[in-house]
């Protein structure tokens, strides 16, 4: 594979072709691009649990669930024949603050000494993976969408609620990442 | 919303197949494949998946996740208006529709709950499945803690203010 490729690629070519998934699925049968609702097909389809919020039929969304399946499979072409072997690099400030908490590792995009089993059952991996994962789960549906549904999707469609999703989006991750981040990393 | 794409497509394939009658075949689905692949891949190239770049954003530190999604919203307004504008069809020929969003609380409590855990795993919903096919396996517990987590939205949803 070309250099270019599996280095990484600048916003301005990476976001415009994250742009054109809209039209792309538009295209390809009139299917509004949106992932966190696949949480809840999953919902729907394994653990009803006779709530009328997992009463649909899940069966028309198949098509997200494959599109899902995809990315994963886009996820194992980028780490073998795209994958790019340099260390990301990571602003001064944000190292030196990840080094006040042990994080060293820069081999990957994501933090492996987070990012690991081992590290699943310590109380900052607790809070991290599992409790991260609530949260999401959770405020996507609750907020009808997430950074694919409302912030690409339907601002794109001129929706002035998904304006108001993502905004609160960033300042959920803003309080985040600067107040609460830094007291659970120093567990 | 309006699902007669899948709906002709449905009858069709249930015609011409008699070992899947009640499944619009793996062809149907294919195209979404591709498209899945192809989004995964422009996610972790353009290092959207990345814990760091987010951790960056959330912080003022880089422009990189603003110039992504300031970019891709450009692309997607462009392609939506010229979608409308020309009223293009899909390429089974069956018009395109849009579906307009309510507003309600949600998207205010929902949007700053999944924002603290956005800030949290350094992921939203599209990345968690992409760390999963770069091999960051642990991440299948994130993904089952999101489920579990929608889950109890859906039971206790009536509850919730909206």
């Amino acid at each position: 594979m070309p250099e270019v490729l599996r280095q990484p690629w600048p916003w301005y070519v990476a976001g415009p072709l994250i742009g054109l998934t809209v039209p792309l699925l538009l295209l390809l049968g009139n299917k509004q691009f949106g992932i966190s609702a696949n949480f809840r097909h999953i919902c729907a389809s394994c653990f009803p649990s006779g709530i009328p919020f997992f009463k649909y039929d899940y069966r028309k969304e198949i098509w997200n669930l494959v599109f899902v399946a995809g990315i994963i499979l886009g996820g194992i072409i980028s780490s073998t024949v795209l994958a790019d072997p340099a260390p990301v690099v990571v602003h001064p400030k944000l190292t030196q603050e990840l080094a006040g908490y042990g994080i060293t590792d820069f081999r990957s995009q994501i933090p492996v000494q987070l990012y690991s089993w081992e590290n699943l059952f310590s109380a900052s991996g607790l809070i991290m993976l599992i409790g991260g994962g609530f949260l999401v789960g959770f405020g996507t549906r609750y907020a009808g969408g997430c950074t694919s549904g409302h912030t690409i999707m339907g601002i794109s469609t001129l929706q002035w609620p998904s304006l108001v999703a993502t905004c609160c989006f960033m300042i959920g991750g803003i309080m985040m990442a600067n107040l609460i981040l830094p007291i659970i990393l120093k567990l | 919303m309006d699902n007669s794409a899948t709906d002709t497509e449905f009858v069709v394939k249930a015609t011409r197949t008699e070992q899947e009658p009640k499944s619009p075949g793996w062809r149907f689905y294919l195209r979404y494949l591709l498209a899945g692949v192809l989004f995964g891949i422009f996610l972790i190239k353009g290092e959207v998946v990345s814990w760091f770049r987010i951790q960056e954003m959330f912080r003022f530190q880089s422009f990189h996740m603003f110039g992504v999604i300031g970019s891709a919203l450009v692309v997607g307004i462009v392609s939506v208006w010229l979608i409308r504008r020309f009223n293009i069809k899909t390429i089974d020929g069956d018009p395109i529709t849009f579906t307009p969003k309510k507003f309600n609380k949600g998207q205010i409590y929902g949007g700053l709950i999944f924002g603290l855990g956005w800030g949290l795993t350094g992921a939203c919903p599209g990345p968690l499945f992409a760390q999963v096919g770069m091999g960051f396996t642990v991440v299948l517990i994130v993904i089952l803690s999101a489920i579990a987590g929608t889950w109890v939205y859906g039971k206790y949803r009536d509850r919730l203010p909206h």
